[in-house]
């Protein structure tokens, strides 16, 4: 790429930003940040950046705020959540409010390039993590009967990619786990992120409650 | 009209209901169908004791107007408001007091001269009257104080939360970051510190996972102590639970053994662990991205492999199958529930 991907940070905590910033530095342009949901709308919607690396707990409605606060004024922006927090019901919202992919703050620099630039591609970002809630919470759907069978499921081979993200299996060892090309990784995940965000399956919803009550 | 007695003078709890006004609104409707319905009831049923329900009603009717009329926030409000300046409530007060005493002189005088009934029912209905009489007047002191103290209770509560939240934090944040100021030569026990840290901390936040004693939280110790021995991150995935077993306990051990040798030969910096529980079995993954090793190489007294991994689970009817390479190894664990 001869151009640097664009990236814009919102971390209501200005260390991270700048620990996030000087680890980052190398690999993109970092056209700008923010510390608040009101201050990354503005920011976000006059730098028009490629990547968004949002922050998923903020006061005034955390990431899934920016991410409504700027829904459909920014086409051409990616974002990636990007948080401490692994509790599922952030992770599933924050995913469901439109993010591409969620990591966790304890990735080292080279991954979290990488995921900026998957991301700026327009490709999923799976962590191990986020791949095992998304098994969790499409598991049992064929006991279940559901309004739309080609959202709320996923194809053997979908959930084979996924066991293999969980797993911890970067991109292309799953690709050649399978005997597959990156790219149909890539086509796997992003059916798999679309199904999460337009599935409206009852146990998605009921699966998030739950694990909000535990 | 016992019932209807009985339900104005108890307070009602409007702030817990789904639809306070409509609720409210019908249940005064209901109350004054109640009290009227009682009373024509009684009077058309016993013309010749009429002189004594009238009153009776008169005073009852009085009494539940000036009770329903102030809705429990009011009431709190009015309280809150008479200890601010007592100016701005006299006049409620004062309209209460007058009408209480008003009522109780009223349903008295009418009631107390009339001497055709026995002496016991006179003073009976006396007492009623006067208790009624009493329970206006003082009402609004009561219900003040059963206010106040509620309030105050709930205060000692927060309180008490924010203590045992400010010992947590001692007891575990700032210790730890007292502990990390003074490893901070050492980048490895620094990771390891902040690691534990973050698991504690993170249980407490987000509320730990009340399975304690199953399956999936078996794993999730058993990753937190390789974790906090030897320093490397061990990132667990658990999907679904089970309750413990003999075979489930088996797991957990090859899985913890597995995570170990990872953290302890492997010299990579993370061990990845995912587990899914299916209706029918048990899988489990242990993998690390390090040197590698042959299971043919190692020596035959060495057992952690081939003993506490492949031979437990084998020895529950499971199945193990590890591959190693230069690149990294994996652990998979196959135990039918």
């Amino acid at each position: 790429m001869s151009q640097n991907t664009r990236v814009f940070l919102v971390d209501d905590h200005a260390m991270f930003r700048s620990g996030v910033r000087a680890e980052l530095g190398q690999f993109v342009d970092i056209v700008g940040e923010a510390g608040s949901v009101t201050e990354a709308i503005e920011g976000i919607r006059a730098a028009r950046p490629d990547v968004v690396l949002l922050d998923v707990h903020m006061p005034d409605g955390g990431g899934v705020g920016v991410l409504t606060g700027v829904s459909g004024a920014v086409p051409d922006t990616q974002f990636l959540a990007l948080s401490v927090s692994d509790a599922a019901e952030d992770v599933i919202a924050v995913i469901r409010a439109g993010a591409r992919g969620y990591v966790t703050k304890t990735i080292d620099a080279a991954e979290l390039a990488e995921a900026v630039r998957r991301v700026a591609e327009g490709d999923a970002v799976f962590s191990p993590r986020l791949a095992g809630f998304v098994i969790d919470a499409f598991r049992d759907t064929k006991d279940v009967p559901s309004f739309d069978a080609e959202i709320d499921q996923l194809t053997p081979r979908e959930l084979e990619v996924l066991r293999l993200l969980a797993r911890g299996y970067a991109y292309k060892e799953v690709a050649s786990e399978l005997f597959i090309s990156i790219k149909t990784v890539e086509t796997h995940t992003s059916s798999v992120l679309r199904k999460l965000q337009l599935s409206n399956r009852h146990q998605l919803t009921r699966w998030a409650v739950d694990r909000r009550m535990i | 009209m016992l019932y209807s007695v009985c339900w104005i003078v108890l307070p009602p709890r409007e702030e817990v209901d789904p639809s306070p006004a409509m609720v409210r609104r019908s249940r005064v409707v209901i109350a004054l169908i109640l009290i009227v319905g009682s009373a024509v009831t009684g009077l058309v049923w016993t013309a010749t004791q009429a002189d004594v329900l009238a009153p009776a009603t008169v005073a009852l009717i009085g009494g539940a107007l000036i009770w329903r009329q102030a809705t429990d926030a009011q009431r709190s409000h009015w309280w809150r408001m008479s200890r601010l300046s007592l100016m701005s409530t006299a006049r409620h007060a004062r309209l209460r007091l007058i009408a209480g005493i008003a009522l109780v002189l009223v349903g008295g005088s009418l009631v107390l001269p009339w001497d055709n009934l026995s002496a016991v029912r006179d003073g009976l209905l006396a007492v009623v009257v006067t208790i009624v009489g009493m329970a206006l007047i003082t009402g609004p002191w009561w219900v003040g104080l059963i206010t106040e103290l509620s309030a105050e209770r709930a205060e000692r509560i927060r309180a008490q939360e924010r203590e045992e939240i400010a010992a947590k934090v001692h007891d575990s944040v700032l210790q730890t970051l007292a502990l990390i100021q003074r490893n901070s030569g050492a980048p490895r026990e620094v990771t390891r510190l902040a690691r534990g840290q973050e698991r504690e901390l993170r249980a407490l936040l987000y509320g730990g996972h009340d399975t304690s004693g199953n399956f999936a939280e078996g794993i999730r110790v058993a990753a937190a102590e390789i974790e906090d021995s030897y320093g490397v991150n061990v990132d667990s995935v658990v999907v679904g639970d089970a309750p413990m077993s003999p075979s489930m306990n088996a797991v957990v051990g090859a899985c913890r053994e597995a995570m170990q040798n990872a953290a302890k030969h492997s010299h990579a910096s993370s061990v990845s662990v995912y587990v899914e529980v299916e209706p029918t079995a048990v899988v489990a993954y242990v993998r690390d991205r390090g040197v590698g090793f042959v299971l043919d190489e190692i020596a035959d007294d060495r057992q952690g492999v081939r003993g506490s991994i492949i031979g437990r689970v084998e020895r529950h009817g499971g199945d193990v199958s590890v591959s190693s390479a230069p690149t990294g190894t994996e652990v998979r664990i196959r135990m039918p529930r």
